[in-house]
């Protein structure tokens, strides 16, 4: 089976570990070998720091490739800013034997080299690609049965479209289709493209800017029947778990909508407790979900 | 004189210049150049979800680049309501990078002195800790408690690679550059 170099990034190690810990449980359910990326940084995250200096942003990144690279293993992200950053880093590198040598130029003072040997990959993207949707359905222990699920898939995972070649960024399928293949229902709701409010430095400037975008998307998978969300990106799940305690603070409405990451969700459909795929952590409640996953328990018995 | 007269009398190409140029150094330049294609069409405020609740508009962000309105374009506190969503650049119907476009005028506004003070304290975290949010204590008995590492295996049980990070930074004048923004 295949190999990865898991690109934690921020939020990810610092803020949901149980994300980390999810991915790694799942994919070595399927034999995928999950490697630590010692000394990587922050991606660094593209609407921030690379709304800032474009350059510093492709060197750093350039750096937490090479890691990879020395690695000899492709990587694997479970955020879509980290995964927007080094795939895009990756591409323009790529491209451009100029711009290439300058960031070279600059690596060279810390002795590293970015040779541009490694692909980086979306943790879904490995589960559709290198596991198969297929082969995880033999592995359902506790199938989603009678679950609405709403899909939240992010801006970067999708777009630009030129650059992450996923197809549709209107009309996309790949993490429905999963909702789907773990028993569960993709409940459709209004803007369901529309971002979680987080990116762009926003979140840091504005929060009550970023938290309008959250009330709106929440109260349209609410509005849906959505019995829990789900997530590609780290940010996105930071910012609707955060999220929701903040707005049940500021609204005086209660927003109580379990946020699930994608491998969370994959662990509990194969029957792994609450516990197990790091879910008690979450600032929101995710009682009300596990309820309706009859076989799991908040802690294994 | 009539109006239009007057904004091509006293519109100066150089801001569109200089961000078209600055953006070619790292997106190939035929992307930058199309910038020139936008007919106001206006698809992109149209569309995006942060011009729904905020005063960002990007259509007359790049109407004012175009003009030469650099002192409008950059202390616009809407250009700091963008969350890179790429909507826009989905939808163009030219096929303009608006959202690239948009980091490339964000980074001509820090350049010039404009950057927002919790972006400051971002950056000055990213330089201490190397990530741009580090662990704190409650998350270290989080991950303990999950039976992981309490220090996660990044940057963060890695000094020589802060080291490393640091170098970079210092490498490419960032560092400098954040530090000399005044408070």
């Amino acid at each position: 089976m295949s190999k990865y170099a898991y690109f934690l990034g921020c939020l990810t190690p610092n803020r949901y570990p149980g994300i980390e810990l999810a991915t790694k449980k799942t994919l070595g359910a399927f034999g995928v070998e999950v490697l630590d990326m010692k000394g990587a940084s922050c991606c660094p995250a593209p609407g921030v720091i690379g709304s800032f200096d474009l350059l510093t942003w492709l060197v750093v990144a350039a750096r937490n490739i090479s890691i990879a690279e020395q690695m000899n293993a492709d990587i694997m992200v479970s955020c879509n800013g980290c995964y927007a950053t080094l795939q895009e880093a990756n591409m323009l590198l790529q491209q451009n034997d100029k711009l290439r040598h300058e960031v070279n130029e600059v690596l060279k003072s810390i002795n590293r080299e970015y040779k541009g040997t490694a692909k980086v990959k979306h943790v879904i993207e490995v589960l559709n690609e290198d596991v198969g949707y297929g082969n995880i359905q033999q592995k359902l222990k506790c199938p989603l049965t009678g679950v609405k699920v709403a899909v939240h898939y992010g801006c970067h995972f999708l777009k630009p479209s030129d650059a992450r070649k996923h197809g549709s960024s209107e009309r996309p399928t790949i993490i429905d289709d999963f909702v789907r293949a773990l028993g569960g229902e993709s409940v459709s709701y209004k803007n369901k493209l529309m971002c979680c409010g987080a990116g762009g430095g926003v979140r840091a400037n504005a929060l009550d800017v970023a938290l309008d975008f959250t009330r709106d998307k929440l109260d349209n998978m609410i509005e849906a029947g959505a019995d829990c969300l789900t997530t590609p990106c780290a940010f996105c799940h930071f910012q609707f778990d955060v999220g929701q305690v903040d707005l049940s603070k500021n609204s005086g409405k209660k927003y109580e909508l379990p946020v699930v990451f994608l491998t969370q969700l994959l662990g509990l459909a194969m029957g792994l407790s609450c516990d197990e795929v790091g879910l008690s952590n979450n600032k929101t409640q995710v009682q009300t979900l596990i309820n309706k996953l009859s076989n799991v328990q908040m802690v294994k018995a | 004189m009539a109006v239009k007269d007057e904004v091509i009398k006293d519109a100066k190409f150089n801001l569109r210049d200089e961000v078209i140029s600055a953006g070619s150094k790292i997106y190939p330049k035929e992307e930058m150049e199309r910038f020139k294609f936008c007919l106001q069409c206006g698809k992109c405020t149209g569309g995006c979800p942060s011009g729904r609740r905020t005063n960002w508009r990007i259509r007359k962000i790049f109407e004012e680049v175009s003009l030469g309105e650099k002192e409008e374009v950059f202390s616009d506190e809407g250009l700091w309501m963008c969350t890179t969503c790429y909507t826009c650049q989905e939808r163009c119907p030219h096929g303009i990078h608006t959202t690239d476009m948009v980091r490339v005028i964000r980074n001509l506004a820090v350049k010039s002195g404009h950057m927002k003070e919790p972006h400051r304290k971002t950056c000055l975290t990213f330089f201490t800790y190397g990530h741009a949010v580090p662990i704190n204590d409650e998350m270290r008995a989080v991950r303990k408690k999950m039976g992981m590492d309490e220090c996660p295996p990044t940057i963060q049980s890695s000094p020589e690679g802060l080291q490393e990070v640091l170098t970079l930074v210092e490498k490419t004048g960032f560092k400098k550059m954040v530090e000399d923004v005044k408070k």
